[in-house]
């Protein structure tokens, strides 16, 4: 009985070899990915793997046939055998030469990852309590990166899509075949971003900019998915990555949009907006960068998040309340928006937090009270 | 009081003293032994249901039954009160009862500091799950509290963690120091160090350990209470701080802990196989020298943990190699342990098929370590479910399996019964199919990409994570025989004899079954 319980986990661990395209499907190993580098490691992976399989299967080959033919019950009576300074010397030897066998091609790996210089592209990544924040160092492009898995979606009034929890606004795009440098780090607590298929995950930390680096190859275009991987409160579950790689001339014609689009924002910010529009516009932001926190209905999150409908700030402190929008609180997850928001995205949000969910101030904030405001 | 005072006066000729009291003032090593069994016990079902609540969370994909900050809460609570309430003073209770009948000693060292280091717990432990009732809520920053989520970012109930942490630290040290000097002082004669017993053995060193690194957690969580109270800056980059400091810090506590957590368990298990196998323990000495390796490189493996936080090359590079030498000692455990097995007679009593499946799967966990230990890999396993595999892999399995089954062991020598085998067995059946449907299927999903700590996950995660669930409440609930089966042989059961199990060999086994509530008034003449 313990025999076959046994073998049947076994059978588990080694249809995870024998059988990969079956077990595609349910996700069991780790993806090969699409650079040397992911395909180095999930080499080296394997490797472990069936060098501790090997052992296992002897070390319990052993312990089994002493179960099976050594038990009092078969009539086995014990030796008094109880040491052995070769045996010992040698299981100390053996394991150490297989270690020495592991650690040469880890440490060739290691020394590859490691090597972050001549980079082509560099990408600073930003952590915040919950997204990312992608900037490209001497493009003068930069942008958040926010889930747009509904909450609906997250508490099962919808049906969930293709793409749950693993979908975003802002897609943080890379040429392929290009050397393409990532400095991680952080605006709060500490986070890390994690790219399976590239085999990149590096702590984001508050104070300190790691490195990592990625060279997709040509002909590897696609959509990535990641997670962040370092516990950060409440929404940690909830701040996913999607890399798109592009060829390297769709990354130029991508880098020009981004650039045309913030002039045209800036221009935008000057016009005259109505009340309408500026409801229309706050309502979508809030649902994309407030209502995580706030809840959908403002009604706040348990003792963590303050509620917004009906709240004194929203009633009647309108100074205070952009001032929070724009600067932020310290030491809390209500960062500062400047960065992430235009200023008439700020102006819609604001208006819109002071007339929804019964609020009904009937002020508007223009973007230029926001422009004032930051001066 | 009177109580007291009138059992202190006939010290030697009484038995226990009536009611409550008993066990307010005991200084008795077996009373004070069966305390803190019971309390891990009771924290054991505690954790466990806050594991409950967390595996039906995630039973499906979406959030059905808590929100996101409960989620958080549960996954800390759970992590702080298995390992500092139920696996740590599980051994603390097993060396109370074991080590000074195992070398032929009255009684602890000190037993006035026992009695103040068992009573400190209850209310660590109370102050830390009363949080849970506070507005604020309980800690929900993990149990590896990193900085600044704990700190800057925590809720106001981070105080009382660090009170509680605080309180059961000085509980650990005490413990520590008793049984270091116990061992050293109180030894029959005739009983040298290379005679103790295996499990005398890995608790002198685990309670080393203790020593060394307990104050360092305090130290850890004393940076943490001036950050947050008195406007110091240790791990705020903002006021000129370093938030990885922190992690050394706690890893290099948080390293030795996880032996702190298992070298009792192997030393349990070096007690149960010979005697089921009746054959001597192979290699005593080479597992004395592997145990105190263990320890010792202990100390110089923390930051693989911290793979993933921008270490320079070199120093990744030697926490590597330092990491993979582990491997090493705690291989020649295990081959000891099959050669003892091998050609022995050997039977499968409850506390021997715990101590089986430990051997088996504590290796699994090993293995897995040892696949963490590479530095490379590490980057894609780092913070998945596949380390969530790996150390309940070593914990559960590993060192609860050995408490369990040191508690089958013992059991009829501390109540004189024999407990009902077919029910043992039942438990050990129960518990080791819901162990791997619950555990196994986390390597999966963590290689496939599930990070751990997560209240809701992507939808190809879905079918493990259904499984682990139904696993996780298989075992939970097994735990309940257990309760039932302790409770009916506490209450009854066939008489035990002396020496208990045919193959048993030590002092342990030359006293009456009960033991009496004083022994070896004399000291036993070891040869």
């Amino acid at each position: 009985m313990y025999f076959r319980t046994w073998q049947r986990l076994s059978s588990v661990v080694l249809g995870l070899v024998f059988a990969p395209a079956a077990m595609a499907d349910w996700g069991l190993n780790m993806p090969v990915g699409i650079t040397e580098v992911s395909q180095s490691i999930f080499e080296l992976h394997m490797l472990i793997f069936w060098i501790c399989v090997w052992i296992g299967v002897v070390v319990f080959g052993v312990m089994f046939y002493s179960i099976f033919k050594h038990r009092k019950s078969k009539g086995a009576v014990a030796s008094k055998f109880h040491e052995s300074l070769g045996l010992e010397l040698l299981w100390t030897a053996i394991p150490t030469v297989i270690l020495i066998a592991m650690a040469v091609p880890a440490t060739s790996v290691l020394i590859k990852m490691y090597d972050t210089t001549n980079s082509d592209v560099d990408i600073k990544i930003t952590g915040h309590q919950w997204k990312w924040q992608y900037d490209y160092l001497g493009e003068d492009v930069g942008f958040f990166s926010n889930l747009t898995t509904t909450t609906d979606e997250i508490y099962n009034r919808t049906e969930k899509g293709e793409n749950y929890l693993e979908e975003v606004d802002n897609h943080v795009v890379v040429p392929t075949g290009k050397k393409i440098r990532f400095l991680i780090t952080s605006n709060d607590v500490i986070h890390a971003w994690w790219l399976p298929e590239i085999a990149v995950k590096k702590d984001a930390i508050p104070g300190y900019i790691n490195e990592s680096w990625a060279l997709i190859p040509e002909g590897e275009e696609g959509l990535y998915r990641g997670k962040c991987a370092e516990l950060c409160g409440v929404q940690h579950g909830f701040m996913p990555i999607v890399l798109e790689a592009v060829t390297a001339d769709e990354y130029q014609a991508w880098l020009d949009d981004q650039r045309a689009g913030k002039v045209a924002e800036a221009a935008a910010a000057l016009g005259d907006f109505s009340y309408d529009e500026l409801m229309v516009e706050g309502a979508e932001v809030y649902a994309r960068s407030c209502a995580g926190c706030h809840g959908t209905e403002g009604q706040g999150m348990g003792n963590i998040f303050p509620a917004l409908a009906g709240s004194p700030m929203a009633l009647n402190d309108m100074a205070g309340h952009i001032d929070i929008v724009i600067n932020g609180k310290p030491g809390t997850a209500m960062q500062s928006f400047t960065a992430q928001l235009s200023d008439v995205e700020i102006a819609a949000v604001i208006t819109f937090e002071r007339n929804a969910w019964g609020n009904d101030t009937g002020e508007t904030v223009t973007p230029q009270m926001i422009i004032d405001a930051k001066k | 009081m009177t109580t007291a005072t009138a059992s202190h006066d006939d010290h030697g000729h009484h038995g226990p003293a009536k009611g409550i009291m008993r066990w307010v003032l005991t200084t008795n090593h077996k009373d004070i032994g069966t305390m803190y069994l019971w309390f891990s016990f009771a924290m054991l079902l505690t954790g466990g249901v806050m594991a409950l609540i967390v595996r039906a969370e995630l039973f499906q994909p979406g959030m059905q039954l808590i929100r996101p900050e409960f989620y958080n809460q549960m996954t800390t609570m759970h992590g702080l009160i298995m390992v500092f309430g139920a696996i740590m003073p599980a051994f603390v209770g097993l060396a109370n009862w074991m080590v000074p009948l195992m070398i032929g000693a009255p009684d602890m060292a000190l037993p006035r500091m026992n009695n103040w280091s068992f009573w400190i717990l209850p209310f660590a432990f109370g102050m830390l799950l009363f949080t849970l009732f506070t507005e604020a809520g309980a800690p929900n920053f993990g149990w590896t509290f990193y900085a600044p989520l704990s700190t800057t970012y925590a809720p106001s109930s981070v105080t009382y963690f660090i009170f509680g942490v605080h309180m059961m630290g000085i509980s650990s040290i005490m413990g520590a120091i008793n049984i270091i000097v116990t061992i050293l002082n109180l030894r029959a004669p005739g009983m040298t160090l290379m005679k103790m017993p295996l499990f005398v053995w890995t608790w002198f060193i685990t309670a080393y350990l203790l020593v060394a690194v307990m104050p360092v957690l305090a130290g850890v969580v004393t940076m943490m209470l001036m950050d947050i109270h008195y406007g110091t800056a240790f791990f705020d980059a903002a006021g000129g701080g370093d938030p990885v400091l922190f992690q050394h810090v706690f890893w290099f506590f948080g390293h030795p802990e996880v032996y702190i957590m298992i070298l009792p368990a192997f030393g349990i298990v070096s007690q149960i196989i010979p005697t089921f196998a009746r054959k001597p323990l192979f290699g005593y000495a080479s597992m004395v020298y592997a145990t105190s390796s263990i320890a010792f490189l202990s100390f110089i493996v923390w930051a693989h943990h911290m793979f993933t936080v921008g270490l320079p090359l070199q120093t990744e590079l030697f926490f590597m190699y330092a990491t993979m030498l582990i491997a090493i000692p705690t291989g020649v455990k295990v081959f000891n342990w099959v050669s003892t097995m091998f050609r022995g007679s050997m039977t499968f009593e409850t506390p021997m098929l715990f101590a089986l499946a430990f051997v088996v799967l504590f290796t699994i966990g090993g293995f897995s370590g040892l696949m963490l230990s590479i530095a490379p890999a590490d980057f894609q396993y780092h913070d998945t479910y596949f380390v969530v595999a790996h150390f309940h892999y070593v914990l559960v399995p590993g060192a609860l399996f050995g408490i369990i089954a040191g508690v089958y062991y013992w059991l009829p020598k501390w109540t004189g019964h024999y407990y009902n085998e077919n029910l043992g067995k039942f438990h050990f059946w129960m518990s080791f199919i819901g162990v791997n449907i619950t555990f196994f299927p986390m390597h999966f999903i963590g290689l496939a990409g599930m990070p751990r700590r997560i209240p809701d996950y992507a939808l190809q995660f879905a079918d493990f994570n259904a499984i682990a669930t139904v696993g996780a409440f298989i075992f939970g609930f097994s735990q309940l025989i257990f309760l039932f089966l302790l409770i009916k042989t506490i209450r009854g059961g066939e008489k035990a004899t002396d020496q208990v199990w045919e193959g048993a060999e030590g002092l342990e086994w030359t006293i009456p079954s009960p033991a009496p509530y004083h022994t070896f008034a004399e000291p036993p003449h070891v040869k």
